[in-house]
């Protein structure tokens, strides 16, 4: 056990730092939620300044546009970008933090070089079609077909919770091409062009009353089958693959920038008068924010353990089911501890007086869809439970 | 960087996870009420490098770091292993014979000399007492701690007496050493509390396993599997957490160690709590009786939880961290 960071990491990360003081005030505010053409620009435009300077991609290979270095660097990259409070992935998290790496982990040599490196300048934005109406949880249980026509899959059917579907240029499309095999064994996993004849998009309103996510309507959609990634009907195996990223590694960030929002929680405590003094002079909300942040550090410690596994397999175990749970849980409750700190501020979610109300208020809202995403609380603890401490499996 | 445990590291851990588990099995708990700690196994913990562990090899130790000794004391704790051994283990530099086993060294995290009453835990074996006060440590003869000893004390294998008034000795540590110790006791109090985390899942998952209820194993059941999985995450958490900070006592370059071995002691104390209480409950009817193992695990996270600082008087560290 090292948990000591290299010369040559703290190396990268004074130069990173460096640029990063320099490029973030420049990059400016974020658009409104509700502007998609600026808030893509905005999004890939952050990426594109990333992929210049060297730092899109920090453990990607060198051969497809990453930087081709070592996950510790990436794990610094994580701790700079979020100390610096840079841009969020936002509308390149697909395709950076689970798409890509399903890509170089199975994807052909042809799709490699056709998708990584436009993923890490900004010019392709990735979204993720695996959930349908009927097919939740029941990930397995999905019905979108797809048949073979000469080299073109025709594909049809129904997917739901589409994130950033609207401004997506290609989709991680899972697929059923054996409708007679068992659930599990008829699966593909398809790279679909988004702009294809027959894909409808219809954006839904989530609780936070904007359309981050969509369902999407397939109707003989033709997709090349050079755009199948890994062997037909191997496609739950893949899933897996895409999930492991999904779970394990793609909250890194999230988790430092959990531990910055506690700090900037503690800050506003600072700030508030309650009962005639600071709020922060109030003994149980120290000891409830010293808890969160006690369990956010546990977490960091615990990715850490994970990139390790990493290293060593090169993709993440299942006690990324665990991490996701863990964080997922946590983040709400940071969250909902911030709310509570706001009182009657926080009856809107609009900011004033100073006060940060609309970003903690709006990501409390959002942090529901944390814990339902890419497998529920209940689906990992299922996972958990029978993967990693062998009990009996529920029906499937 | 790298997480995982080295060879000599593994060697170690599994060196002391044999020797528990040959000395201290967990069907024979009972066993030992009568006599916790005796010197003959005090002085068999002391050949395995328990008290030693950290004391240069300049002066007969083994010459480790707080890195090794959390892994040893995480194996004391998951079987629960009686005894003063955070005490012990603090005093093998300060106190003749502590290293070798010979002298049996309890003590008391006086830090606060207004909250009164004071129970001593393991008076009637001790032959020296640390009283480790806010701004210095002092040696007491083992001797001197009279008072009265409850003769059913909550965890059965930690005795423990009132000593209405706690008597003063010599001055062993200044205030930075005693700060250390303070701080090092939370650790190794961390890392028994991750044991417990570690042990109680283990033993509820064998025995959801095992026991059926509607013609299947109740392990089959998500009510079940779901309180497990939760007592999984804790003791990952609980884990990654006392590791790192064990690492980060030993280089100052990884870290913040007081933040780091305050957030491991808040996430481990919680996860021996919650594990050991959800043990019972998962046990059922069987929770309930002396003879199965799970309350002594219970009991001892309680006997924990008031050792060198509560769960809730290291949240306030972290936060103070948090925000300085």
């Amino acid at each position: 056990m090292d948990l000591r960071y290299s010369d040559a990491d703290e190396k990268f990360r004074a130069e990173l730092r460096a640029w990063l003081a320099r490029e973030v005030p420049k990059h400016g505010a974020p658009p409104p939620r509700h502007d998609w053409d600026a808030r893509r620009e905005w999004d890939t435009g952050w990426q594109r300044k990333l992929f210049d300077a060297g730092y899109a991609g920090v453990n990607w290979p060198k051969a497809y546009g990453g930087r081709g270095a070592t996950l510790t660097e990436e794990l610094v990259y994580y701790e700079e970008t979020a100390r610096a409070k840079a841009p969020y992935v936002g509308m390149n998290f697909v395709g950076l933090r689970h798409g890509g790496p399903t890509l170089i982990a199975e994807g052909s040599e042809l799709q490699k070089q056709r998708h990584l490196q436009r993923i890490l300048c900004g010019e392709e934005v990735w979204c993720q079609g695996f959930s349908e109406p009927m097919a939740g949880s029941d990930l397995a249980a999905l019905k979108t077909s797809a048949v073979r026509d000469g080299d073109h899959y025709v594909v049809t059917g129904h997917k739901i919770w589409t994130s950033f579907a609207q401004r997506a240029d290609f989709c991680e499309l899972l697929v059923r091409t054996n409708p007679a095999a068992p659930k599990h064994k008829g699966i593909s996993w398809l790279i679909l062009p988004m702009g294809a004849p027959g894909v409808e998009i219809r954006p839904l309103p989530t609780l936070r009353g904007e359309s981050d996510f969509s369902e999407m309507f397939l109707e003989g959609v033709r997709v090349p089958c050079e755009n199948l990634v890994g062997a037909e009907n191997d496609g739950w195996r893949i899933t897996n693959v895409t999930l492991r990223f999904e779970r394990g590694t793609a909250w890194a960030s999230d988790i430092v920038d959990l531990t910055q929002s506690l700090r900037d929680l503690a800050r506003l405590a600072k700030r508030l008068t309650r009962d005639d003094a600071s709020a922060w002079e109030d003994k149980s909300l120290r000891k409830e924010l010293g808890r969160l942040a006690a369990e956010a550090d546990s977490l960091w410690a615990l990715m850490k353990w994970q990139i390790g596994e990493v290293q060593k397999t090169g993709v993440p175990g299942l006690g990324g089911s665990a991490l996701k749970l863990a964080f997922t849980e946590l983040n709400q409750r940071v969250f909902e501890f911030g709310n509570r700190l706001l009182g009657r501020a926080g009856l809107t979610r609009d900011d004033f007086a100073g006060l940060p109300v609309n970003e903690i208020n709006d990501t409390f809202l959002n942090t529901f869809s944390l814990t339902i995403a890419a497998g529920s609380s209940q689906i990992q603890r299922n996972i958990v439970s029978e993967r990693i401490l062998g009990m009996p499996r529920e029906p499937r | 960087m790298n997480f995982s445990l080295n060879d000599d590291q593994l060697a170690l851990q599994q060196g002391i996870r044999d020797f528990c588990e040959r000395e201290f099995p967990a069907d024979a708990l009972g066993a030992l009420e009568k006599a916790p700690v005796t010197r003959e196994r005090w002085k068999q913990l002391a050949e395995m490098g328990v008290f030693s562990l950290r004391l240069p090899e300049a002066q007969g130790g083994v010459g480790l770091g707080m890195a090794e000794a959390v892994l040893v004391f995480a194996e004391l704790g998951r079987r629960l292993v009686p005894g003063p051994l955070v005490w012990t283990h603090l005093a093998a530099s300060a106190i003749e014979g502590a290293a070798t086993g010979d002298t049996i060294v309890g003590g008391i995290d006086d830090a606060h000399p207004t909250n009164r009453p004071q129970l001593v835990e393991h008076a009637g074996v001790l032959d020296a007492f640390i009283l480790l006060g806010t701004n210095a440590a002092e040696q007491v003869a083992g001797n001197a701690l009279v008072g009265r000893d409850f003769a059913t004390p909550l965890d059965p294998l930690t005795p423990v007496r009132h000593v209405a008034a706690l008597p003063h000795g010599a001055r062993i540590a200044d205030a930075a050493s005693a700060a250390e110790w303070r701080r090092d006791g939370a650790l190794l109090s961390a890392a028994l509390q991750l044991g417990i985390a570690e042990a109680t899942l283990e033993l509820a998952v064998d025995y959801a396993k095992k026991r059926a209820q509607f013609d299947r194993p109740i392990a089959s059941f998500q009510a079940i599997k779901h309180f497990a999985a939760d007592m999984y995450v804790r003791t990952e958490c609980a884990r990654a957490a006392v590791y790192a900070a064990g690492a980060t006592r030993d280089d100052a370059a990884i870290g913040d160690a007081a933040r780091a071995i305050s957030a491991a002691r808040v996430v481990a104390g919680d996860a021996a709590l919650k594990n050991s209480r959800m043990c019972i409950q998962i046990y059922g009817g069987m929770g309930f009786t002396w003879e199965m193992p799970p309350h002594y695990y219970l009991k001892r996270a309680l006997v924990l939880e008031q050792a060198f600082g509560t769960t809730d008087d290291h949240c306030e560290r972290v936060a103070e961290s948090v925000a300085p």
